[in-house]
Order: C-alpha cells, then structure tokens, then sequence
C-alpha cells in the first residue's frame, strides 16, 4: 500500500511535467493538423536554458531560492518560447499548403538540427545540477515503509494546476483564445472574419514552448541531469500522452500526460524498468489503432 | 494601381528595389538570432570537476551569429524581389537539372555503373576508398529500399532500421546458432524483415500518414529496446560477435583454410591479400544495390508500383477506384522492409560484430534524410545524397561534427524551397495526354 501510494506519487509528478510538454503538441495539432516533431527538442532546450540560468544567477550572488526560481523560470519562459516561434517562422509557416507529409519532414530536420546545435555547442556530456529544493513531508509510514512527497514534487504538482488554470483562462476567455478556437474549427473562416491567422499560429506555438519550458526547468530540478538528447523521449511520450488524451483536447492532453505518468510509474515498479518505455510505446500503439480519436477527442471526418 | 500601370511595371528591365523594409527585415531577423543565441552559443556550461559546472562566456560567437543572420537574409530577401519581378516562365529553380537527368538517366545510369564496378581498379583507388565505397552502397541501398515505401507509396516510415535490425541479428542468430553462412542466410534475412514488415504494418496501414510515422518510430524503438534487453538471445548490449564472412562461392578469403577447404587466393593462384575481401565484399553490396534498384525500377510499371504512386497523390480516389488501400500499401511496406533486411545482413557480414547501438533512431533519421535531400521517389537523388551523407565526415573533424547539423538544417531547407527534391522526380509514371510534363 505504502509502495502503491508512492508510486502514484511519483507517477502523478511525471505526469504533470508530461501533461506540459503534451499540451504543446495537441494545441499545434488542433489548428494546423500537424505533429511538431521538434517540440520535444524545445523543451529540451528549456531545460538547458533553465540549467544555464540557474548556473549565471549564482554567479551573480542570488542566492535565495524562491526568487531564483521564479527569475530562472521567467528567463526560461521567454528564451524558450523564441525558439517556439523561430522553429515555426522558419520551419513550418512557409509550408503551409504544401504537401501533407512536407511539414512533418521539416519537424525532423528541425528536430535534428536543434539536436546537434545543442551538443555542439554545450557539449554531449551530461550536465549535472546540484539539488536547489530539498525535504519533503511524510504523508504516511507503514511497516518501515514511508512514503514521501518531497516539496519539490509538490512545487511541480501546484505550477502545473497553476499553469493550467492561467491557460485555461486564456482559451476560455480572452480574445486571442477566441482567435484560436476560431482557427482550430475553420481557419479560412476566421480568416475571412479578420483574425489574423499566421499570428495566433505564431502565438501558439509560443504558449506551447512556453509551457515545454516549465517541463524543462521541472525536470531538471527533478532528475539533476539532463543532456542534449532528453528531448527525444519525452516528446515521443508527450505526444503520446496527448493521442491518449484525444489530441486536440486541452485536458485530454493533462489528462493524458497523468495517465502516461502513472503507467510508467506502475510499470517500472511492478513489472520492469528496462521495458518501462515500450510500455509507453505499446499504449501510443494500441490507442492509436483501436481509438485514434482517444479520451476526450472529437473524432475526425476525412472530407475530399 | 491600375491594371495598366501593373503591366507596365511587369515590363521594365530592371524592377525598384525598396530597401527600407528589406533593411528592418534584416535587422528583426539579426535581433531575433542574437536573442536566440544568447543563452545557448553565448553562455557554454563546461565540467568543472566534482560534478559542477562552469560558465564560459562566448559573446562574440553571438554577434557573428547575429552578423550573419543580417546578412544572409538581406540578401535572400533582394534575391527575391528581383526573382520575383522576373516575368513568368523564367522561374525555373533547379529544374533544368532535373529534366537534364530524366533525359540523360540511361547514359549516366550507365556511366555511373560502370564507374561503380571500375572503382576498386582504377589507379587511385585505395583500401580505403573501397571501404568508404561500401559504406555508401549500404546507405544508397537503404535509402532505395526505403525509397519504396516513402517516395513511391508516400508511407513516412520512421522505424526503417527495425527492418535493418531484424536482417542483420536474423542472420547473426542463424550463424551463431546453426552455423549458417552468408549466403544461406541472406533469403531468410530479407524473408524475416519483410514478415516483421507484415505483421507491424497490418494493424497500423489504416492510420493518416503522420499517425503512421509515430507508430513506425514505435516500434522501431521496441526492437531495439527488446533487442538491448533480451540478453539470452541477443547479448543485449554486448551484441554478437564472430559473424562470419561470406565466402566467393564457397571459397573462403582467408590466408591458411583448414584441410579440404580451398581459399580464394590458392583457387586462383594469387598472392594472399586481405584486400581481396574487402574488394569482394563491395561487389556483393554493389550488386544487392543493382538488384534492388532494377526491382524497384520494374515493379514501377507493374500494376502494384502504379497503385503505390497512385495512392501516394490521392488515396480517396482509389479507394473509389477500387484499390485496397492495406493491402497495396503493406506490399510495399514489406517490400521495403525485404531490402531493409537484406542490408542488414549485409551490415552484419560485414562488420562482423553487431549491437543494439547500430540501430537508433539516429540512423532511421540518416536515412530518411538520405530519401529526403534525394528527392523523394529519385533514385538517382538518393546515391547523391548518400555520397554526400557518407563522404563529408571524411573531409575533416569539422564536417564530421557538423554532418548532421547541416543534414537537419538541409531537410528544412529542402522541403521549404523545394519539398519534392533537389532533382525531383516525382512525377507519375504514367500520364494521360500527348506531352509528357517537364516539372
């Protein structure tokens, strides 16, 4: 019992960081109906920016950790999400009507790129980051068994509900969430009607590389190390998270990116950790061929 | 403007160029870069000892970065309004190339072979060109085999080294385990992949294209993962090693054979040479690239090549004509999947040694790009873009650093100003009317 509770622990952290990244994926899906392979290396470049801020605050002498924290994630956000609408300027936008297969090699390349620009110049080794947040409360002792939640875990658990509370706001009731359920249902229309298209596309992508850079910054607090090639994993499981969770759906995505926590949580513990990613690979898999539209998507007409 | 003056303007020789916004252009972009490269090429983190790091500052490397930015993109945006005023018909791009190698294909197809087959005995050759020559032919043989799947049937494969995986531990386990040689095990090489073809595409064909690339990544990962774990069968990370090389009808290249067994330099009467192997092994993999370009060239003109293609432009329209839409495209998943396999064996005859490690996605990505740069459905693009993929380390660190950075970059770029290939041939087969089209 004191095993299962913390694995739902650890699983529900995992979660939440993948439920970030999913969001990127399935709010891009949503309006232009494409898979930005490259996501996963964005937030893999948060990480190294959030490292590498941390890294210049302290030499700077800021050394009280909560405002470390919220400059570093400030910093990450920002530098981030300019990668997130480089990428699309560059990458994606001029590809608009091309044909279907075209964006998606551009995300590969881009994704490649972004790999190999990262480890050329900070180098392949892995980069290690000295825990900032330590401690944690007991929830709970059985048997010389007990179960912690570190403050660390719960710092991620509340950004997240946080962060998606703020979205949610934003999607539900500001102009430019407006603007971007328009484009999701007929981006012609909203054309027609005035809102200016290549611009809330532009903003999307930011917010999604906004939110993979929180990833980043979490999962470099979490784990300690992170190095140029993260980005891979995490984005095939974010995406994966978010066809479990329907992709289009904004909480399908969280709700996706819990499940895909929990589920590799669960796996490594009672069944095998070396097999913990093909348990992810093997639920992409299933869901896609029995249920492509997953948990909460509306599903999809082919129109000629 | 009327449409009077409009035509007008199309006329004169020499359009205006407004420079003003070309200059604010230019220098957004230069902001944008220098922001982008800030934290990232300006602030390197480097080991320090004891697990710390440091902090290098790199300031300069970001202005250059920001320069070069400025410069390149004035520059292509002037390029472009001049390129854009020109009048209609001139806007060729590269095209000229690729109609002068769909005009020229049987004398450069046979120039090309013949410089193919002559390599190994031309003055300058060497041990080592050859080596790099087989090198290339793996990856141009791939890159065909994939050319299948990705440029004729328009399925994004992201797993294509599964199938590569598959050949080459078939034939290790089969050598290891029953003794089998080269040459017995290559038909189960390429039989094993095209099934393992079979069995992942069957449930997964009926998804969109780019669902179906994820899931090809899928599983290519899972083989490997289940290849690096299942140690009592494939070594797991320690791979399998003593594969044994193929012999020349039964001769072996070895210096001393034992009793009975003639080797290849006493049957001829030649000195012994251990270059008479690696020459040897060149022939096998120019052949099994000759075979699978001639196979793919073929069964382009046989009713399931035209269905690939056909389904590639347009799958509704051949549902309605009739076409199963599974079943043509696991034809040529598996198809692709058999010359996937067939190389691997190859790889692992060659290196005699084998691991998971040789199989990442890395290498999938390699050989899409490989696919990619070639222009999707060329065959003649691919051995190109294989040359190039494989030669350029060999020019020094540098490139070999870079190769992949600028193999990335070349992707995006290619699909942005020219998604069908650098020598695009992707045009049908087949074609309904008198005059064949010259894009």
């Amino acid at each position: 019992m004191a095993y299962f509770l913390q694995q739902l622990i650890n699983g529900l952290t995992l979660g939440s960081i993948y439920g970030l990244i999913a969001i990127g994926y399935t709010m891009v899906y949503g309006i232009i109906g494409m898979i930005n392979f490259a996501h996963g290396e964005i937030y893999m470049i948060g990480a190294f920016i959030s490292i590498i801020a941390f890294l210049v605050l302290g030499l700077a002498g800021v050394t009280y950790v909560p405002l470390a924290l919220a400059i570093v994630l400030l910093i990450t956000m920002l530098f981030t999400s300019i990668y997130g609408w480089a990428v699309e300027r560059i990458a994606y936008r001029p590809l608009r009507g091309s044909f279907r297969l075209a964006p998606l090699i551009s995300a590969i390349g881009m994704s490649i790129f972004l790999q190999n620009y990262v480890q050329l110049f900070q180098g392949a080794r892995v980069k290690p980051m000295p825990p900032l947040v330590q401690g944690g409360f007991t929830v709970f002792e059985s048997g010389g068994f007990t179960v912690q939640l570190s403050y660390l875990q719960v710092f991620i658990m509340l950004l997240t509900v946080v962060l998606m509370i703020g979205f949610t706001f934003v999607i539900a009731a500001t102009p430019l969430g407006r603007a971007q359920r328009a484009c999701e249902q007929d981006m012609r229309m909203a054309a027609l009607l005035g809102v200016d298209v290549n611009r809330v596309i532009s903003l999307t992508f930011v917010m999604g590389a906004a939110l993979a850079a929180v990833a980043g910054l979490m999962v470099t607090l979490y784990y300690g190390v992170i190095d140029f090639f993260i980005g891979f994993l995490a984005g095939v499981k974010a995406f994966t998270a978010a066809v479990l969770g329907g992709i289009g759906s904004l909480p399908g995505a969280m709700l996706g990116g819990v499940l895909i926590g929990l589920i590799e949580a669960f796996w490594s513990a009672y069944f095998s950790v070396e097999y913990k990613d093909v348990s992810v690979f093997v639920v992409l898999v299933l869901v896609l061929v029995f249920s492509p539209t997953g948990l909460l998507g509306r599903p999809e007409v082919e129109k000629v | 403007m009327t449409a009077a003056s409009g035509l007008a303007v199309e006329n004169t020789a020499k359009p205006p160029v407004f420079w003003a916004p070309l200059l604010r252009d230019a220098i957004l972009a230069a902001l944008v870069a220098v922001l982008l490269a800030l934290p990232l090429v300006g602030l390197q983190t480097y080991d320090v000892g004891g697990g710390a790091l440091g902090i290098r500052t790199h300031f300069d490397w970001v202005a250059w970065a920001g320069a070069a930015v400025f410069a390149g993109r004035f520059a292509l945006r002037v390029l472009r309004q001049r390129y854009d005023a020109r009048p209609m018909g001139e806007t060729k791009h590269f095209a000229f190339l690729a109609v002068w190698a769909a005009r020229q294909a049987v004398p450069l197809t046979l120039v090309g072979v013949a410089f193919a087959v002559m390599l190994p005995f031309l003055p300058f050759s060497s041990r080592y060109l050859v080596d790099l020559g087989t090198t290339v032919l793996i990856y141009v043989m791939l890159g065909w085999g994939l050319n299948v799947v990705v440029g004729l049937a328009g399925l994004l494969d992201l797993g294509y080294v599964a199938f590569y995986a598959v050949g080459a531990y078939t034939f290790a386990l089969l050598a290891r385990d029953l003794g089998f040689s080269f040459w017995e095990a290559l038909p189960f090489s390429g039989l094993v992949a095209a099934s393992f073809g079979v069995i992942l595409g069957f449930p997964v064909l009926r998804l969109r294209g780019d669902y179906l690339a994820i899931v090809t990544l899928g599983f290519g990962e899972i083989i490997r993962i289940v290849l690096l774990n299942w140690a009592s069968l494939t070594g797991g990370p320690n791979g399998i090693s003593d594969i044994p090389r193929p012999s020349f009808f039964g001769l072996p290249f070895s210096r001393s054979a034992p009793e009975g067994v003639t080797t290849f330099h006493q049957f001829f009467g030649l000195e012994f040479s251990p270059e008479h192997r690696v020459v040897f092994l060149y022939f096998v993999i120019l052949a099994m690239a000759l075979v699978t370009n001639a196979f793919t060239l073929r069964i382009r003109k046989l009713p399931v090549g035209r269905a690939w293609e056909a389904l590639r432009e347009d799958e509704l329209a051949c549902r309605a004509l009739g076409i199963n839409p599974t079943t043509v495209k696991l034809s040529a998943f598996a198809i692709g999947a058999m010359f996937g396999g067939l190389a691997g064996c190859f790889f692992a005859t060659r290196q005699g040694f084998i691991s998971p490690e040789s199989f990442t996605f890395i290498e999938s990505a390699t050989i899409l790009a490989i696919v990619v740069l070639g222009g999707m459905g060329s065959q003649l693009g691919v051995v190109l873009a294989a040359i190039l993929l494989v030669t350029l380390p060999e020019f020094g660190r540098a490139f070999a650093e870079f190769r992949m950075l600028i193999f990335g970059a070349a992707m995006v770029g290619v699909m942005v100003w020219r998604p069908r290939g650098l020598i695009a041939h992707r045009a049908p087969t087949l074609r309904l009317g008198l005059q064949p089209a010259t894009r």
